[in-house]
């Protein structure tokens, strides 16, 4: 409660400060500041079960640890997200308080879509999440590309809006308890009663679009291509696991116990995210192209959580989006600063740059899956729960030839940092951007991120292990 | 006797570990560089400890057993037997052997060098020292990453393309295995804090029907295959040691390769048995189709590094079709034979490393008549390459024959097709002998010097150990025979 509630009225507070703040550094202060307090009082309710407010919510909000774990990632992946590249959001345009108002909603909807219990809340909530989005990404107004970006997003967005409504009014309609509640669907015999199939059917094309899973992400490297680089960390990073998590919820509890009935249908899905994310990402030149196919790759990692839908899945997923976060957003924070954002930029980063080469290899073997890193974690988990799960064994070697696979690209980015030369126009130029500069704390902040993957990496007990469900 | 917290295992894996961490920090080369052989030669002296403080026990120093993940029901625990004694002492052995016979080669950034050096080390102490599955699996591929760069930063031309192959290959030969561990840990008793757990004594107990062992054996066995290498594995193994840094060569054929062996000694074998005995046909057929291609490509071989390169992997597919014979004579010997390949192969490069120094070549063709100009180097460079044949009196004597009669007992013509490799083997050993170091100098090799003390130093123990193996055997028989007889007698 006190996440969902503080983040609007930060989103307000630095709405109108924009009027009053002087320089255009002190929004980043306010935002950092504001968002360690939502933090902490987060963490109380976590820890201690406090909440500042008391509101009667009619049981359609529900806080339970999992669900306060994933918010605490989410807001302190977000505040990694500011410290790292709060600067560069300042570059984006004049409007720099707006920027920030903007990510506080979205963060009100990542906390409602992970806290519903109806799924009148859970639209909300991803709608919340989304309309932010669309003015972000086209926030770099004078840029066709930006702006061709935000028109693509909003026309999808708003496409599978329309079909998560047309899901929740067949689940409706087919509720025979006439409720929105998303465990209060009975099958009788087990057996899906039409409505609730083609409902249910609706709501996970919905949810695909949302997290970019195959085949219904056409939108993603166009849109991340195009949004401005430091959007486009933050939509490939917080946003895109706070889908996981409605996604993930939706499915536990509203359709958890017909699990036999979809998971060939999900397991399609993930299949084919890994397969397009995994191979398209080897043939990309651009980094950030090749991030944003990346991220379907992982999001297909992700879905094996869906598919498995049991403990193991759940702490696996927790992992994952705390795993997948640090390391993309410490990624981004590179890139953002680079001159060329092509793979052939990166080359002889280890010479002039070696803090930022040592730790952007930790973040790319954090997302390969490399033992000591929490990428291996996660993904270790999520093979255990696919297995565990029992069936369709056929999914797991899937899994693992497509993580064979990203190795070959997410290698690629190491190579030309530590083993090439750089080229003749990056040499004149240096690796960095003009304008960008790498200061004593930037990288102070990369090193800290690097050790707490690793740290994850050897200790992940100290999420997964909070989860008392 | 170092009290219940750190046992020799701990500083076995911990020690290296810190040293490499440390050496990150030393900026002079030269400090570095003693800095790493020191810590080399320390990890040594705690691997000679541990020989020398044994109790007969098969598992030993299970004192300090961590409970790492608890809700996984994996724990950090390391633990010593006869097998893990005798290759924590070859890795222990190797590492200073190398940095001495290197000891004049100047690397660039060898702050770095050196830290990833004794950090692959550690890697694969704890390979060899893990007695959890999920531990095991860790050190399987933390010892593949600063090899890893060891080869693409410091290696020949074509190193990056090279070893990004050998990366490939083993780390998705990695992904079937962890996949493998995780179908045996679903099956595995519980603990007190998890459904399932990762002890490699939970992983000897389970349960398996015949058709789970199969499936599973396969997943663990192309891990194995590819790193050790058996034959359709094998592609990644000569580029990598071609490109790669001599003294990175010596690790990945010297210690790394035992990594695969072992893992069939200690995980498949125990774990897998009804699989095993079902496709020892296969494995041995590919061992011995391995071995006599590898050995006939040797012989054309005129490259000196492929030369070793092809030689390895004929003596590698002996040892694969070894263990599969589950006779004991022939494990007791792969067991010897392991630490016998390991120091002569390190002893080979050796040689070839300090050839191309000093000429700058190492194809066959262009040298010849060294006898002449280096001849210290000569009659050592003879008695490892006799080694490497075999001859009675060397090391490699003892292993080859137990492995070769217990490939007699299993089916008498594998043993006779595999025995041709023995001939194969004198075919291209010598005559790379008599055509690089016999015969008249030519214009390059008139410049070749006599070798410097490092060289005649590490040569000289290589040459003693190749004796003292050769002559008293019964110090590693002893060592051995603890860990073998409980995997031979599940096959009885």
């Amino acid at each position: 409660m006190n996440a969902i509630l503080l983040t609007a009225v930060w989103g307000i507070i630095m709405m109108f400060g924009g009027v009053f703040f002087k320089s255009k550094q002190t929004p980043k202060y306010w935002a950092i500041a504001g968002l360690v307090i939502i933090i902490i009082s987060n963490y109380l309710e976590l820890t201690t079960g406090a909440s500042f407010f008391e509101i009667e919510t009619k049981y359609m909000l529900s806080f339970n640890s999992f669900n306060l774990t994933f918010i605490t990632i989410a807001l302190v992946s977000t505040l990694l997200y500011f410290l790292l590249s709060g600067s560069d959001i300042e570059k984006v345009g004049d409007n720099v308080s707006e920027y920030f108002a903007l990510i506080f909603f979205v963060l009100c909807g990542v906390c409602l879509s992970a806290t519903y219990n109806t799924l009148l809340i859970l639209f909300l909530g991803i709608e919340i999440m989304s309309i932010p989005l669309y003015i972000l990404t086209g926030s770099d107004k004078r840029n066709l590309k930006s702006n061709e970006a935000a028109l693509k997003y909003f026309l999808m967005g708003a496409f599978s809006t329309g079909i998560m409504l047309m899901g929740i009014a067949f689940l409706y309609g087919g509720n025979s308890d006439g409720s929105f509640f998303i465990n209060s669907f009975n099958f009788g015999e087990g057996k899906m009663p039409v409505f609730i199939a083609i409902g249910m059917v609706f709501m996970l094309i919905a949810l695909s679009f949302k997290v970019s899973a195959a085949p219904f992400h056409f939108w993603t490297p166009d849109v991340y291509e195009g949004a401005p680089t430091v959007f486009t960390s933050f939509m490939a990073t917080v946003v895109k696991i706070a889908g996981f998590i409605a996604f993930i919820r939706l499915f536990e509890n509203s359709f958890g116990k017909v699990q036999a009935q979809w998971q060939l249908l999900v397991s399609v899905i993930t299949a084919a995210t890994l397969f397009i994310g995994n191979l398209t990402a080897v043939f990309q030149q651009s980094v950030k192209r090749m991030l944003a196919y990346s991220s379907i790759a992982q999001a297909g990692f992700m879905l094996l959580a869906v598919f498995a839908l049991n403990k193991t899945a759940m702490q696996g997923l927790i992992l994952y989006s705390a795993a997948y976060s640090l390391a993309t957003i410490g990624l981004f924070a590179i890139l953002i600063r680079m001159y060329d954002y092509t793979i052939d930029g990166f080359n002889g980063l280890a010479k002039s740059q070696p803090v930022l080469a040592v730790t952007a290899t930790i973040f790319l073997l954090s997302l390969t899956g490399i033992p000591l890193t929490a990428g291996f974690q996660s993904k270790f988990l999520m093979l255990v729960a696919a297995i565990r799960d029992g069936h369709h064994h056929w999914l797991v070697f899937w899994a693992i030839l497509c993580a064979a696979v990203s190795a070959y690209y997410y290698f690629k980015i190491i190579q030309a940092m530590f083993f090439k030369v750089a080229g003749q126009e990056v040499q004149e130029h240096g690796s960095i951007a003009e304008g960008s500069t790498i200061t004593t704390g930037f990288k102070v902040l990369l090193v800290l991120t690097a050790i707490l993957i690793i740290l994850l990496g050897i200790f992940p007990s100290l999420l997964t292990d909070s989860l008392l469900f | 006797m170092f009290g219940n917290y750190i046992t020799i295992p701990h500083l076995l894996v911990l020690f290296p570990l810190l040293a490499g961490l440390l050496t990150f920090f030393i900026k002079k080369e030269s400090s570095a560089k003693s800095f790493s052989l020191l810590a080399g030669l320390i990890t040594l002296l705690i691997s000679i400890a541990s020989i020398y403080f044994r109790n007969n026990k098969e598992l030993s120093g299970l004192t300090f057993n961590y409970m790492w993940l608890k809700s996984l029901g994996a724990s950090f625990s390391l633990a010593l037997d006869g097998m893990g004694r005798l290759l924590t002492f070859l890795t222990a052995l190797s590492f200073p052997i190398i940095l001495i016979a290197n000891y004049k080669t100047i690397y660039k950034n060898a702050n770095v060098f050196y830290g990833l050096f004794l950090l692959a080390q550690a890697g694969l102490m704890g390979v060899f020292l893990s007695t959890d599955a999920l531990l095991f699996y860790f050190f399987w591929e933390l010892a593949l990453i600063p090899v890893y760069f060891l080869c693409s930063y410091w290696g020949g031309k074509k190193r990056i393309a090279a070893t990004f192959k050998f990366f490939i290959y083993t780390f998705t030969g990695s992904l079937f295995l962890l996949v493998g561990i995780i179908y045996v840990y679903l099956h595995t008793g519980a603990t007190r804090y998890s459904d399932h757990n990762f002890s490699l004594t939970a992983f000897r107990a389970v349960v398996l029907y015949a058709n789970q062992q199969n499936f599973f054996f396969w997943l663990f066995f192309i891990a194995f295959a590819i790193k050790m290498p058996i034959f359709p594995f094998h592609t990644w193994q000569p580029d990598t040691y071609e490109q790669s840094p001599t003294s990175v060569t010596m690790i990945l054929s010297g210690v790394m390769v035992k990594m695969g062996l072992f893992g069939l000694m200690r995980w498949v074998l125990p774990i897998f048995p009804m699989a095993v005995v079902k496709f020892d046909n296969v494995v041995i057929g590919l061992s011995v189709i391995g071995m006599i291609y590898a050995s006939l490509i040797a012989i054309k071989q005129d490259d000196l590094k492929r030369l070793v390169a092809y030689s390895s992997i004929a003596h590698i597919g002996l040892m694969s079709a070894a263990i599969f014979t589950m006779q004991t004579v022939a494990l007791e010997g792969m067991v010897i034979q392991m630490f016998a390949h390991g120091i002569n192969i390190i002893g080979l490069w050796i040689v070839i490393d300090l050839i191309e120094k000093q000429l700058g070549t190492r194809k066959i063709s262009e040298l010849g008549g060294l006898a002449h100009k280096a001849p210290v180097l000569t009659i050592l460079l003879v008695i490892i390459a006799f080694a490497n044949i075999a001859l009675p009196l060397t090391n490699a004597f003892v292993g080859e024959f137990m492995m070769f009669s217990g490939l007699f007992k299993f089916n008498i013509w594998y043993a006779a097709v595999a025995g041709l490799s023995i001939i194969l083997a004198a075919v291209y050993t010598l005559n790379m002998v008599q055509k690089v170091f016999y015969g008249n100098t030519n214009s390059l090799t008139e410049s070749m010097k006599e070798i410097s003390w490092n060289e005649k130093l590490v040569l000289m123990v290589i040459v003693v150990m190749i004796f003292l193996m050769g002559v008293f055997p019964q110090p590693i028989f002893e060592l051995t025979k603890i860990s073998v007889a409980p995997i031979s007698t599940i096959f009885k």
